[in-house]
């Protein structure tokens, strides 16, 4: 039994379109992987798919986490046995802070494990939170914020680090977390990120640039087109992409 | 004058009762006048006279339009009266708890079989009067001569010149010039029994510079059968006096609720009204607030969660009858079942208030495809060099805040009572007493429950 993530022959579709054709792949724990490939490839409905969005109907594959059927399991189940999606648009939940709606969720988490469990005290939680938060350069009253709710896009995106923090999960997708974000905090998210890398942890980077695997080193690139991989390689493939576009890939597709 | 756009809306649903509307069977030799003083006596009679002479409402009536009493089985409930022995539980001991401080200035209980009432020497001596309505025909009738009838008049409708003929139990709170009751006040209205009547008038009167907090509890166990409260609330807040005021509302869900309330201002004085309404079949609230001197405030803040077959329908208007006088009204319901809700709010500006701010907000979270809610602002301004704003809304939870919160590991039941919170915060921070709002956060667990069971 392999320890991660593994996506085999996946396809799926919204209202009728197919849109993942036939995808695998598989990241392990301990390893960071990036997808990348041009706009409207499945990226997102990878990511989304993944995580159960009910938009998304998989009509073929399987996904194995763990030794655990993915597919099989809520939306809930999927983040407590261990996957993390920061998503690349945060939705805004007015009136329910940051603090009282990460509190519920560590609390969802212990609860699963133990139904008697009396929930994270008030005190234990504020230190943790103030931790993560002062490791991503946040000011502590962000916690007192309403979710997402007129946050910028920049803060958005540090507090999907934030709560990959205080989850602490076996598998993150990242999809697109570098769009809209200024190379500042683009640095700030991605040494958030690289704090958690470690054995424990493995990462599947989404993204349309090559710029934030400057920061968050893959150890391999995937390509994405037409809802497959098409390509594999090293970091070096990345910056590959970079200078030449996908143009080449298409190309190298269309002779097979 | 900023204002957005004047709508009506509602989803789903729509329900007509069957059969014809019955009428009282109460009759005249049950209005209590003997004995009493007779400004008192004077009161009750004229409020029999308009009572008799006001037609049960319908539903072609434009205020009673959306609210149907023809399920009420009206002729055949008795007026509830005091009586020497319990009709059947007592007052659960969780509603006795302190809502807005660590203790009470004073606690009424009304009970059919008994009253209980405590207040501090120390404000008996200062001249406060915290009391049931019969005790105070006996010993303060001189302040209820000079109080009934005067903010809400018998001839509002039926029901209010029913509470000012037949009332048997009610509130009296007199506060004198200047002084403070620092300490919150609470009464309970408990109305066990079934086939009855229940008939309260309340009244609070704070003179020039007084304050107080009051909390008013209405409610009663659910049983089978039918029983009616009928209530008159009327609020007089003297030149630079304040007010607190809470009426909680968990009667039993086989209660018929119709209420006429009205807070008097006067200049530079200040309410700040608050509603909270889980319980009752059925509910009409006709809830007005006058400000009538320079200078007055008033906030009104609702809070409601229907379920089943329930039906609550609040009529509210904010009347800025002098210049430079403030409002501020938000009502925010969520609805489950088959439950409906009605809330129709209208904030008037005579000629010459000039300066007036007013505001209004409604907003419904609807969580099942049978509730309904129907939300319907209303402005009328013959005043120039005002400022009033409006808005309602009818809405759902986002599928898309459920998934999202689910994606951390919140089961959908917990991410939507979440979201469903989140909706009501902006009540609970209009609403300065902890209990209050712990009491709401109940409703909303208890009723959320009812949602997925």
């Amino acid at each position: 039994m392999m320890s991660g993530l593994e996506i085999r022959n996946l396809h799926v579709q919204i209202e009728g379109k197919e849109i993942l054709k036939g995808l695998t792949l598989t990241v392990p724990k301990g390893e960071v992987h990036a997808i990348m490939g041009p706009n409207g490839t499945g990226k997102s409905t990878l990511a989304y798919t993944l995580m159960g969005h009910p938009s998304y109907e998989v009509t073929e594959g399987e996904v194995w986490f763990n030794g655990r059927n993915v597919l099989e399991m809520e939306v809930d189940e999927r983040s407590r046995a261990g996957l993390f999606l920061a998503f690349q648009y945060p939705v805004a939940i007015p009136g329910v802070t940051l603090a009282n709606f990460l509190r519920t969720a560590v609390n969802a988490r212990r609860r699963a494990e133990n139904p008697q469990d009396k929930g994270i005290s008030i005190v234990e939680f504020r230190k943790l939170l103030k931790e993560r938060m002062a490791a991503l350069k946040m000011d502590p009253a962000f916690a007192g914020r309403y979710l997402n709710d007129g946050f910028s896009g920049g803060e958005k995106k540090r507090a999907e680090i934030l709560q990959m923090a205080v989850l602490r999960p076996e598998i993150a997708i990242l999809d697109e977390t570098d769009s809209g974000l200024d190379i500042d905090a683009l640095r700030i998210v991605s040494e958030g990120v690289n704090a958690l890398r470690g054995p424990d942890l493995g990462v599947l980077v989404i993204t349309h640039y090559q710029r934030i695997l400057n920061y968050i080193k893959p150890d391999v690139v995937h390509v994405m087109m037409d809802g497959r991989i098409v390509e594999s390689g090293g970091a070096e493939l990345a910056l590959h992409l970079e200078e030449h576009g996908y143009d080449w890939v298409r190309e190298k597709l269309e002779e097979r | 004058m900023a204002n957005e756009t004047p709508v009506v809306i509602s989803r789903t649903r729509r329900t007509t009762a069957a059969g014809g509307q019955q009428s009282f069977a109460f009759e005249e030799g049950q209005v209590r006048t003997a004995g009493l003083s007779a400004g008192i006596g004077e009161y009750r009679r004229r409020a029999w006279q308009v009572y008799k002479e006001l037609p049960m409402p319908t539903t072609q009536m434009e205020a009673w339009r959306r609210t149907d009493l023809r399920g009420l089985q009206a002729g055949s409930l008795r007026l509830a009266q005091p009586q020497t022995s319990a009709v059947g539980p007592e007052i659960p001991a969780a509603l006795l708890q302190p809502m807005a401080d660590d203790e009470h200035a004073g606690q009424l209980l009304l009970q059919p079989h008994r009253v209980d009432v405590t207040l501090l020497p120390k404000l008996v001596r200062q001249g406060v009067v915290f009391t049931d309505l019969r005790t105070a025909e006996e010993r303060y009738p001189h302040l209820l001569e000079q109080a009934l009838g005067r903010v809400v008049r018998p001839e509002e409708g039926k029901f209010s010149a029913l509470a000012g003929a037949l009332a048997q139990t009610g509130v009296l709170l007199y506060v004198p010039r200047g002084v403070q009751v620092t300490q919150p006040l609470h009464s309970i209205l408990w109305t066990p029994g079934v086939g009855l009547a229940h008939v309260s008038h309340v009244i609070l009167w704070l003179e020039e510079g007084a304050s107080a907090t009051y909390i008013h509890e209405m409610s009663s166990p659910t049983e089978d059968g039918q029983t009616m409260h009928a209530g008159l609330v009327e609020v007089y807040v003297g030149a630079g006096a304040n007010l607190r005021f809470v009426e909680m509302q968990s009667f039993g869900e086989h209660v018929w609720n119709v209420t006429h309330e009205r807070v008097h201002v006067e200049r530079d004085g200040a309410v700040d009204w608050v509603f909270g309404a889980m319980g009752g079949r059925l509910t009409k609230n006709f809830s007005e607030l006058d400000l009538v001197g320079p200078g007055a405030v008033g906030k009104m803040s609702g809070f409601y969660f229907t379920d089943g077959e329930q039906h609550l329908d609040y009529d509210s208007q904010q009347n800025h009858l002098a210049p430079h006088t403030t409002s501020d009204l938000l009502f925010k319901g969520a609805l489950v079942g088959k439950s409906r809700s009605v809330w129709q709010g209208m904030i008037y500006v005579a000629p010459g208030a000039v300066k007036t701010d007013g505001y209004q907000a409604n907003r419904n979270l609807v969580l099942s495809r049978e509730a309904r809610a129907d939300s319907i602002p209303g402005l009328e301004i013959l005043a120039d060099d005002v400022r009033c704003t409006h808005g309602a809304t009818v809405g759902k939870v986002d599928a898309e805040q459920v998934f999202y919160l689910q994606a951390r590991g919140i089961p959908e039941l917990e991410a939507r009572r979440l979201v469903v919170e989140g909706f009501f915060d902006p009540i609970m921070q209009r609403i300065p007493f902890e209990g209050v709002r712990a009491r709401f956060q109940d409703a909303i667990h208890q009723k959320m429950q009812a949602y997925t069971g």
